[in-house]
Parts: C-alpha cells; sequence; structure tokens
C-alpha cells in the first residue's frame, strides 16, 4: 500500500533501508584493518592536494628509517607511475594503483595492492592517495591513520574551504616550511583555520627538503608503529636490534 | 550541468544503485518510484552532483522514473563532557571544559528508504 501519497495503489512497497550507501566499501575496509592489525602493520592513508609535497615526505621518511623499518607504499595517481617510480628509487617497494578517471582510492584497491608480492608485512605502509582534497576523504582504506599532507603555499583557507578532508585528518603535515620567507601566510591563522575543522589538531610543520620539523613526525611515526606492533619492534625501534639476515616473522 | 565519473558521487550512485537493485529483487519489485537519501553537511557530498551522477546513471533501470529525495543534515557538533553545543566554523573545542567537540550530525550517506513497484 502506498503510504505516502494515499493513491491506494496497492503495488507500491514502502521499505526502510537506512544503510550506509558505502557499505561495501566500509567491509572491505573493514577487511583491511583486520589484516593491518594481525600483522602488526602501521598503515597511513596519505592525503593531499597535486603538489603538496605526499612523495616528497615519503622518500624522507625512507631515509631517515633505512635499515630500521621495513617499509611499503601503495601509489595512486590518475595516469603514470612516477609517483611509485620515485619512491622505489628511495627504496621503498612500491605498488602504483593507476586509478584512470578515478579521483580517489577504494578499500578493495588497497586491498588487491596489498596481494602484490612486494608488499609483505611492513611495519610501515603508506597509502599515498590521489591528490585531490575532496573525493579521497570520502573513502575509508582500512587505514590505521589518516595524514593530510598540506603545503604552506597553498594558504591559509584551505582548511575552511575543505572542512571534510580536514575533519577526517588524525594528523596535518604542513609542508614546505622552508619557504615561508618568501610567501605571505602566516602560520598562526593556518592554525586558527584547522582548529576550526578538526576537534583535536596534531599538526607538524615540516620541509621534506632542508628537513626542518621532520624528527617530531618521525618520532610521532615510531611511537605509532611501536604502538600497533607491540614490545618486539618498539625495542627494535631502537638503533641496536639484531642483524639476522633472514626474513622475521612477527612475534619472532 | 558538468557530469562525469571523475567525480566521486558518480561512485556513490554506483554503489547506490547496486543497493537499490538488491532490494529490489529480493521483494520482486519491477520499478523504483521513489528513493530517500540523507545526506550530511559533512559527508563529502555534494547533493546537487549526486542528482546529476543520478540522473544519468538511470537510464535504462528500475530506477528510471524514480523521484530522489536528499534530506540535508547539517553539521551539528557539542561538548562531549558538558553537552553545550559547538556551531560549525568555530573554534571545535568547549569554551568551558576545554574538550574536543564531537560531531553529532552531518557526516551521513544513508540510503534511507525506497519505494518499489512490486505486482
Amino acid at each position: 500500500m502506498c503510504e505516502t501519497c494515499g493513491c491506494g495503489d496497492p503495488h507500491l512497497v514502502p521499505v526502510e533501508v537506512r544503510d550506509r550507501i558505502l557499505s561495501v566499501n566500509d567491509r572491505q575496509a573493514a577487511h583491511n584493518r583486520e589484516h593491518f592489525s594481525a600483522h602488526g602493520v602501521l598503515a597511513i592513508n596519505l592525503m593531499g592536494s597535486p603538489g603538496s609535497g605526499k612523495t616528497a615526505v615519503l622518500e624522507a621518511t625512507a631515509r631517515a628509517f633505512a635499515g630500521r623499518y621495513r617499509i611499503a607504499a601503495i601509489a595512486g595517481d590518475l595516469e603514470t607511475e612516477r609517483d611509485a617510480d620515485r619512491l622505489r628509487a628511495a627504496g621503498i617497494p612500491a605498488t602504483a594503483i593507476t586509478t584512470g578517471s578515478a579521483c580517489h582510492l577504494d578499500a578493495s584497491m588497497v586491498h588487491d595492492a596489498l596481494h602484490g608480492d612486494e608488499l609483505q608485512a611492513p611495519h610501515l605502509l603508506f597509502v599515498e592517495n590521489v591528490g585531490n582534497l575532496v573525493c579521497p576523504a570520502v573513502y575509508d582504506l582500512g587505514q590505521t591513520f589518516n595524514v593530510v599532507a598540506l603545503s604552506v603555499t597553498e594558504g591559509e583557507d584551505k582548511p575552511l574551504k575543505y572542512p571534510v578532508m580536514f575533519r577526517k585528518a588524525d594528523v596535518v603535515l604542513l609542508t614546505k616550511i622552508d619557504l615561508l620567507p618568501y610567501l605571505d601566510v602566516r602560520m598562526d591563522e593556518l592554525e586558527n583555520a584547522l582548529a576550526r575543522v578538526m576537534p583535536s589538531p596534531v599538526v607538524f610543520a615540516v620541509a621534506a627538503r632542508s628537513g626542518a620539523g621532520m624528527d617530531r613526525w618521525f618520532g610521532w611515526l615510531e611511537t605509532q608503529v611501536a604502538s600497533v606492533a607491540g614490545l618486539d619492534r618498539s625495542q627494535a625501534g631502537h638503533h641496536h636490534h639484531d642483524h639476522h639476515d633472514h626474513h622475521h616473522h612477527q612475534g619472532d | 550541468m558538468f557530469v562525469d565519473d571523475q567525480m566521486h558521487e558518480y561512485s556513490i550512485v554506483l554503489a547506490l544503485m547496486e543497493r537499490i537493485e538488491a532490494e529490489a529483487a529480493a521483494r520482486g519489485a519491477v520499478a523504483v518510484h521513489r528513493v530517500r537519501l540523507r545526506i550530511g553537511a559533512l559527508s563529502g557530498i555534494e547533493p546537487v552532483l549526486l542528482e546529476s551522477a543520478f540522473s544519468l546513471v538511470r537510464e535504462h533501470t528500475m530506477c528510471e522514473s524514480a523521484t530522489l529525495d536528499i534530506e540535508r543534515v547539517p553539521a551539528s557538533w557539542c561538548c562531549p563532557r558538558c553537552d553545550r553545543s559547538i556551531a560549525a566554523g568555530d573554534i571545535l573545542q568547549c569554551p568551558d571544559c576545554n574538550e574536543p567537540a564531537r560531531l553529532q550530525g552531518g557526516d551521513e550517506i544513508l540510503l534511507e528508504q525506497l519505494e518499489l513497484e512490486v505486482p
């Protein structure tokens, strides 16, 4: 019975669904999250505008943790494997997801990439999302944390213009701060804007090229790697880990 | 209206259509007359683009003549301790308790209700 317009049409059936439209993606993301958790992987979904410096931050992070953590990356790009190539050159096994026309990664793309041979049980997995401040925020990938790179060259008002992206961010990396002397951008205004879109802003001001501020970002990563991996790996986080050349399974 | 598959609203509509077709098949429906959604202001979904994508994707489907109703839900924040409401656009911290604000509503991407024609 049609209950909406009272037309009396006996063939109209109202069905209460009340479910997330993206429930299929949510289930896939939950599956990825279980996989990361079971293998002690810290999975970072790195988002930001095109040119915000995501790849440069990852290159510097790879150099800083070389020989200490196994790092892997999944790089999403509309076309080309350039980001994945740069990450491989920096020593990170990287799988490219060429999305063609899609403006974001979804949980099943990440799941498929995880089954590539190169990405087995890293301590730290970076998913470098498609450069875009809108669409990637909508899709849960199963990440442990969302990190958003925002370069100071983008201006103070970006957080207010893209509140959805920054609300989803656990950490914001304010990148390219070595350019501040050449810009009119004000850091206090930028931080004020972030506080209006993020309830608990965690912000690191960094420059990947000069290394300025990167220690705080590395320190945060070390803490989180230790936290998801348990005691064994927090000890490996100190410089005197053992030098076995065979493959370690988690819990060794 | 500019519509192409580079907007995520297009992928949202594809996910929506799959869900609708599953519901319709489970009930032996031959057509969908109405689709009701709830979309939050902080969901990252633009209702106008969603409508455009829907009008494109529904051709030659069960939703061909369906009405799309979108209820827009504004963002609402409050203090998790004292329940004081904090307006969107303000500093997202309770001025009394210094607690980080909690989102109460506004991130919905929900399929609420369908009206199906069942012979």
